[in-house]
């Protein structure tokens, strides 16, 4: 977590632990931190105080958007049963649309092009009148390919004229100004974690006039679209951290930018049969994602674990196993590529000196996986 | 390789305490529903959680695909062919000791270690797989394949143990693990049993069950429910108790017959193995946990010193040399 944010949460685990629901003046000092965090969330995201909904992180955020807003569209009227979103998703958004399907709905799932971002012919051609939502991710968090957002919106406004977009822009706030990027979008999931906020807390963004069916209801907080008594150190400390990162993002682009190409120009250079995954000029500057050739992702992985270099592929499941990637495969990439293929990520926290000790070591590890 | 039983996990611990740098690895092999704890998340946690508390780092390899080719899809023709398949020798042989062998070779490991009951001697001519020291724990028999690359380049920790010393070591460690319960049936068949699992993936011929004289004495749903030697399920109007002793898949006919139509002197088997030259008065063990029978092996069939009941295609066939396994083969159709 970002130091700020770790500062700004801890009085409230042990000073000020007060429920902001209550009447009592230790309950305001809660509440008041609550709306405060609230107020700023909303100016670093380009929306209103009143449309900003906490919840305990991305997954929920896209569950609640995508559900929330195909069962209120149905219940208003039954023809508007369509959803539509993208292969490249992640699982919760995919998941939460094969549940629909499930309860009738109609979903489509609309695949990416090779480079990486959504297909936006196959994508008009999935939409029509009664299409409900349309979930298009803003930044891929596999491959770090930004999606043609502005695009997508276009579309959907002018083919599915009752729809409302969902982004899940979990991978965003650290390269883009969400309120330029997700201004087209009317619902934002956003997850703490991913910006130096803690684990366990996440914003929805529910944009005035876009009706949502919660998912758990009961004491009505934040506007009856999430019950249940608020995370306030989580939330404080996630106010804190989107305030840091908003504020040093064009540096830290600038910075991580830097490592990552060198990162990438070392390994290019020094492990023979190394090539980037997706088009770079809509990668974000955080995320290396390539393929080693003749080279088993799981067996690098665990290799470059045990020299004390951390990358990732695919996505972990419930079990620690790595899983063959659905993100590569509905871009059309061949299975062999995909399960050779692994994403080194860089953030705030990454230095020149992690890089350089990948640049030495990842080609070491290579070498001695291929047996040479 | 830890599966999250009390097996591998004291096996871990043993070579950990001997100052070996172990990693523990678990094997995601089969994805779908499992009830008999093996390879379930709850085991791939329970086996992290000893490795957690043993200090050893624990990886989880994801050998699914290559699980269903090799085991799952083979076991499955094998009943649709009216053979015995035995799935967890075959996962020995191609997961274990196949792919997960590979890839610590790979990534530079000396050894891999199992908490199978069985120990690995040293003989004048190499390295050769013994029994356990629990015999009624033994599983020599689901390791005879292994050969002596593969005896070289592997640990068995526990097999000098017996049962009761391995959880009493557990316990004694205060591994989780220790009162586990054991891990009785293929880890892919849950407890809608073989027929629901086979059922679901094989087009089922219903046909006749005939006598030794070819006399209808009944019908069947389906040949992959049964299997040569089977007693049980054998619904048949006859006074004595009858044995299945012929599958047709041809024809989807079964066979029964009394016990004596059953016996057999020898058996011929297939991709027969041997890494410890066998003596000429050997022991023959058809079962997993069954009674070695004596006997004599001639090219590549067995001869029994007193007639066996007939070992249904499909089932391993190991050869013993006293508490050595010289390897064995697959009785062939």
């Amino acid at each position: 977590m970002r130091p700020e944010a770790v500062a700004a949460m801890l009085p409230f685990l042990s000073d000020h632990p007060a429920n902001p629901s209550g009447s009592h003046g230790a309950s305001r000092v809660a509440k008041t931190a609550l709306e405060e965090a609230r107020e700023r969330v909303a100016a670093r995201v380009g929306a209103d105080p009143h449309e900003i909904v906490f919840t305990a992180g991305g997954s929920e955020g896209d569950n609640l958007a995508v559900k929330g807003a195909a069962r209120a569209a149905r219940d208003r009227d039954p023809r508007l049963d369509g959803v539509v979103t993208t292969g490249i998703e992640h699982k919760a958004v995919l998941a939460a649309c094969a549940r629909l399907a499930h309860e009738g709905h109609r979903v489509e799932v609309v695949p990416a092009t090779v480079a990486g971002t959504v297909d936006l012919d196959a994508l008009a051609d999935a939409l029509d009148e009664r299409t409900a939502v349309v979930s298009v991710m803003t930044v891929n968090n596999e491959t770090g390919v930004r999606q043609p957002l502005t695009a997508v919106a276009e579309i959907v406004r002018a083919r599915a004229p009752h729809a409302v977009l969902h982004t899940d822009a979990v991978q965003a706030p650290q390269w883009l100004d969400l309120r330029g990027a997700v201004a087209c979008a009317g619902l934002v999931a956003l997850s703490g974690h991913k910006f130096g906020g803690p684990k366990g807390v996440g914003v929805l963004v529910v944009r005035a006039g876009v009706p949502v069916v919660p998912l758990v209801e009961g004491g009505g907080h934040e506007r009856d679209l999430r019950a249940g008594t608020q995370n306030v150190a989580g939330i404080v400390a996630l106010a804190a951290a989107l305030d840091a990162t908003d504020r040093m993002r064009d540096e830290e682009r600038e910075r991580i930018g830097a490592l990552r190409d060198e990162l990438a120009a070392g390994l290019a250079a020094c492990v023979p049969g190394f090539s980037p995954n997706g088009d770079p000029a809509v990668q974000v500057e955080g995320i290396l994602h390539a393929h080693v050739a003749g080279v088993e992702a799981e067996a690098l992985l665990v290799a470059l674990d045990r020299a004390g270099v951390y990358a990732a592929s695919g996505s972990a499941c419930s079990s620690g196993a790595i899983d063959p990637s659905h993100v590569l495969v509905a871009m059309g990439m061949d299975p062999e590529r995909a399960l050779s293929s692994v994403r080194f990520s860089l953030g705030w926290a990454s230095s020149a000196a992690d890089v350089e000790a990948a640049v030495r070591v990842v080609p070491e590890v290579v070498r001695g996986l291929r047996g040479d | 390789m830890m599966s999250g039983g009390v097996d591998s996990s004291v096996a871990a611990a043993l070579l950990t305490e001997q100052g070996h740098d172990v990693t523990g690895v678990t094997l995601k092999l089969w994805g779908g529903e499992s009830d008999s704890g093996c390879c379930s998340v709850s085991d791939v946690e329970d086996a992290r959680r000893v490795a957690a508390q043993l200090g050893i780092p624990h990886y989880v390899f994801n050998f699914g695909a290559d699980f269903d080719e090799h085991v799952v899809a083979p076991y499955v023709s094998a009943y649709a062919a009216g053979t015995t398949p035995n799935p967890c020798v075959e996962c020995n042989r191609t997961m274990k000791w196949g792919r997960a062998f590979a890839r610590a070779r790979q990534l530079g490991f000396d050894r891999v270690a199992t908490g199978h009951h069985a120990r690995i001697v040293t003989t004048p001519s190499g390295p050769a797989l013994a029994r356990g020291a629990d015999p009624a724990k033994d599983q020599s028999y689901v390791l005879y394949m292994l050969g002596r690359d593969e005896l070289a380049g592997t640990l068995l920790p526990v097999g000098e143990m017996t049962k009761d010393e391995v959880r009493a070591r557990a316990a004694g460690l205060g591994l989780r693990t220790a009162a586990k319960r054991e891990s009785m049936d293929v880890c892919f068949i849950t407890r809608g049993g073989r027929e629901a699992f086979l059922g679901a993936r094989i087009e089922r011929r219903p046909g006749r069950v005939v006598d030794g004289s070819g006399a209808v004495v009944g019908s069947h749903d389906g040949v992959d429910a049964f299997t040569i030697g089977q007693r049980r399920g054998v619904h048949v109007a006859v006074g004595e108790r009858r044995y299945v002793t012929d599958i047709s898949v041809a024809d989807a006919t079964v066979t029964v017959g009394t016990r004596d139509e059953l016996m057999r002197g020898e058996v011929e088997l297939r991709d027969l193995v041997l890494t410890h030259e066998p003596p000429r008065e050997l022991q023959a063990q058809c079962r997993a946990h069954g009674e070695p029978v004596g006997a004599r092996l001639d090219g590549s069939t067995v001869h029994f010193s007193r007639p066996q009941p007939r070992i249904a295609p499909g089932q391993v066939v190991a050869l013993y040399d006293g508490d050595i396994c010289c390897g064995g083969g697959i009785a062939a159709v």
